[in-house]
């Protein structure tokens, strides 16, 4: 009798409960890639006041930037080590802005959606992103940029993100409204809420 | 969830290097139609589900199942199906389903049938159909695949029915002598081996979305109304 | 990403709908088009299926499953019409 046991998981220490490690990179997306014109975009950020503070392609590119080697883990199972990217920290860009509130909605081109906790989102735990493994980053993996979140699954690194305004809630983003977990986190396996 | 029903492997056999043709006992199986899938459901012992869905090759009544399944190199479902699974083991089955990418006897208009790779498998189960009706409705398929020894159902699909043809497409290695070199399907050859929008045909395309968009553009752009194009899509693993 | 056909959500539907949902017809609020939930552009396997107007790209319905439930949205269908 053939016994069926499905790929291995989490032998790996570096790989959180349930996982796999892959060397593809799986594309997933709840849309169709959006065609972004670089002379169009723009990043911003805002906030409760109505403040907005505005990034133009030129300009992000300007900002201090770092290059992170970080794991990424998908809520679908596979993770992926020592990916390499670059971008700007979210400590930059939220440098100058002013918020009473505690909870960020991430928007992308396109209408994705994901919540996060602002304090998840600084102290250098998270980037907007434009380059992969040394290229600028595929429009399949979120070109022209993404949010990178890596120490939550991957659904929270929102693909062509555009602006993140803030709320006084944690409200649900897409998949976080369909039965997702609010938070994310791969080493307490918050998959579904 | 509702609806797993029950299947012992009853009968095995290789198709290609790479394929292996399954065939299930269901007890409690409704019978299908020509082109519906199943998903196929499989459980380890630390309790670890796997899903996928495969289209059925059988037709009509009665309760037994059978399905071609494809190895793909870094899958996950279709290793254990292909090169493990032993005669006596149990899997469960959710369908038939799906009610759209269906050809029933019932209907007289002609036929297209364009596959690509394993997408052959709903069409095995639309010409089976078409033969046990005793339809005179025309019934082409064209079937796209990578060299001749990745053929499935080659003897079946040799000897089709009156009314029927087959027509063999190679995009990787064509046989010697064969009438066209190997190479993408290209609108000239869609002109040629299909149906023409005259002709009024239903057309259904299954394979790898890839090949699908790339059928339904030349098709559309050789008149066909894409009302009469229906569609089956594979994912990935 | 390239997207799937509706056809893939007869098994999720299944546990949802007592009819076969691919071959039910839709109104897509956010256009007007009208077509069978098996000729929508459906993304998001293996998290969900995102079902999106084969026209205008809006979203038509969303299925989620997981550990035996099943969540559904239909809001972005106008109505839905089932042959009885």
């Amino acid at each position: 009798m053939a016994v069926f046991g499905g790929r291995r998981r989490a032998d790996d220490p570096d790989l959180p409960p349930g996982q796999y490690l892959t060397h593809d990179f799986p594309v997933l997306s709840a849309g169709p890639t959006p065609t972004i014109d670089p002379d169009d975009w723009e990043f911003s950020i805002r906030t409760e006041t109505g403040g907005i503070h505005r990034w133009s392609w030129p300009e992000l590119l300007a900002l201090p930037s770092e290059d992170i080697t970080v794991d990424i883990h998908c809520v679908t199972s596979w993770s992926k080590l020592g990916t390499g990217w670059r971008g700007v920290s979210l400590d930059t860009l939220f440098a100058d802005v002013e918020t009473g509130l505690d909870f960020v909605m991430a928007h992308s081109y396109g209408g994705y959606t994901t919540n996060l906790i602002l304090d998840e989102l600084l102290d250098g735990q998270a980037w907007i992103a434009y380059e992969y493994d040394g290229e600028p980053l595929a429009p399949e993996h979120g070109g022209p940029a993404r949010l990178l979140v890596p120490h939550l699954y991957f659904w929270k690194s929102a693909k062509w993100v555009r602006r993140l305004v803030m709320q006084s809630e944690d409200h649900p983003g897409f998949w976080e409204q369909y039965g997702y977990h609010l938070h994310g986190d791969p080493w307490r396996e918050e998959r579904y809420a | 969830m509702r609806g797993w029903l029950t299947a012992t492997l009853v009968a095995a056999h290789r198709l290609t290097a790479t394929a292996r043709g399954l065939t299930f006992s269901v007890p409690d199986w409704p019978g299908s139609d020509a082109g519906q899938h199943l998903d196929l459901r499989l459980t380890a012992p630390d309790g670890y589900q796997a899903v996928r869905s495969y289209s059925i090759a059988s037709v009509g009544p009665g309760s037994e199942v059978e399905l071609a399944v494809e190895r793909l190199p870094d899958g996950e479902v279709s290793p254990f199906l292909v090169d493990e699974l032993e005669l006596g083991d149990g899997v469960e089955l959710r369908g038939p389903l799906g009610g759209w990418f269906v050809w029933r006897p019932g209907d007289t208009r002609p036929v297209q049938l364009i596959a690509g790779g394993s997408g052959v498998v709903p069409f095995v189960a639309m010409m089976r159909s078409h033969a046990r009706a005793g339809s005179a409705a025309p019934m082409r398929l064209l079937y796209s695949l990578r060299t001749p020894e990745g053929a499935y159902f080659r003897d079946e699909l040799s000897q089709p029915g009156p009314h029927v043809t087959t027509t063999y497409h190679y995009t990787r290695a064509a046989p010697p002598g064969w009438s066209r070199a190997a190479g993408r399907l290209t609108a000239e050859d869609l002109e040629r081996a299909t149906l023409p929008p005259s002709d009024g045909p239903l057309t259904y395309i299954c394979g790898p979305t890839g090949f699908v968009e790339a059928i339904t553009a030349a098709l559309t752009t050789l008149g066909h109304s894409p009302d009469t194009i229906r569609t089956e899509r594979f994912g990935g693993t | 990403m390239k997207h799937l056909d509706g056809n893939v959500l007869a098994g999720p539907a299944a546990d949802l709908f007592a009819f076969e949902a691919t071959t039910a017809l839709g109104r897509c609020g956010a256009c007007g088009d009208v077509a069978a939930l098996a000729q929508a552009r459906v993304y998001g396997p293996p998290m969900g299926y995102v079902a999106r107007c084969r026209s205008c790209d809006s979203v038509l319905l969303v299925i989620v499953e997981h550990e035996g439930r099943a969540t559904l949205t239909m809001r972005g269908l106008r109505w839905v019409r089932v042959d009885a």
